[in-house]
């Protein structure tokens, strides 16, 4: 029973990384890519460390993996934050079919002033 | 007393992670975590610990229940664009305003906010947050701070402020 609800968060987790992956490639610019990224690889990651705790039971391992999905949790949207922030400062365009940038506006903005 | 609570946090954390009481192991915990709180005790959010009052903790549940919601609505919303021959996107860099006040609760909604349904927050410039967002369905300010924020901010306005 434990074995095949691990095996079921197993093959979610990896699907929903696939995605990501594929989300990767396929989308237009890095902001658009950060979000697949981020957001399926942190919970196809997750679900996979859920599925040590149904195959192993509470021991060493499993609480490893339960921390494991507390950092990943708080560490992936922060540094996709940091990533997305930096390549905008940086001058990385969206890509052209973006409808607004209220970032650049305000920046550029500010910038005037100064 | 912050210290001595962050110590036990960290404390606690470390002998999770290696899962032994042996004294070697315990002692280069202690020394570790005397490191990390000398150096970055100072970052450490002052509000964190108002979360163990019991009603606040509620609501934290409560919070943490719907965001895993929303966490899995926003993998099957990238999947479905992400899948689709035609790529459904329309994507943007919106503002929005948050009422919230504290770092921890910033933080969190920050975090929330990337986490959920086509949006990634990119920065924040006093109250307002810059959210990249995956597909626009409305170009007027307040509605937008009323999609992206809303859901979280009443939440976290119970748990951290």
């Amino acid at each position: 029973m434990n074995e095949t609800a691990g095996l079921i968060l197993l093959i979610v987790g990896i699907a929903f990384d696939v995605v990501g992956c594929i989300g990767l490639v396929r989308l237009p610019d890095v902001y658009n890519r950060l979000q697949a990224a981020t957001k399926c690889v942190t919970l196809g990651t997750c679900m996979i460390l859920l599925s040590v705790l149904f195959y192993t039971g509470i021991n060493q391992m499993s609480v490893k993996a339960l921390l494991c999905i507390w950092f990943v949790l708080l560490t992936s949207p922060t540094g996709a934050h940091a990533i997305a922030r930096a390549a905008h400062r940086s001058g990385i365009p969206l890509w052209d079919g973006s409808i607004m940038d209220k970032y650049a506006e305000d920046r550029e903005g500010a910038e005037d002033k100064v | 007393m912050k210290r001595f609570i962050h110590f036990l946090i960290l404390m606690i954390v470390w002998l999770l992670l290696t899962w032994s009481l042996q004294w070697q192991e315990v002692l280069v915990g202690v020394v570790v975590v005397l490191i990390a709180e000398l150096f970055l005790g100072d970052i450490f959010p002052a509000g964190a610990v108002k979360v163990f009052n019991p009603v606040r903790f509620f609501w934290l549940v409560v919070y943490v229940l719907v965001f895993l919601w929303y966490v899995v609505k926003a993998n099957f919303d990238v999947a479905y664009r992400v899948l689709n021959l035609y790529l459904p996107i329309k994507p943007g860099i919106v503002k929005v305003r948050t009422r919230l006040k504290t770092d921890m609760a910033r933080t969190f909604l920050a975090n929330s906010i990337t986490l959920t349904p086509g949006t990634l927050s990119i920065d924040l410039v006093g109250d307002h947050l810059y959210v990249h967002w995956i597909n626009i369905v409305s170009e007027d300010p307040t509605r937008e701070t009323e999609i992206i924020v809303r859901r979280f901010e009443s939440l976290l306005e119970r748990i951290f402020e």
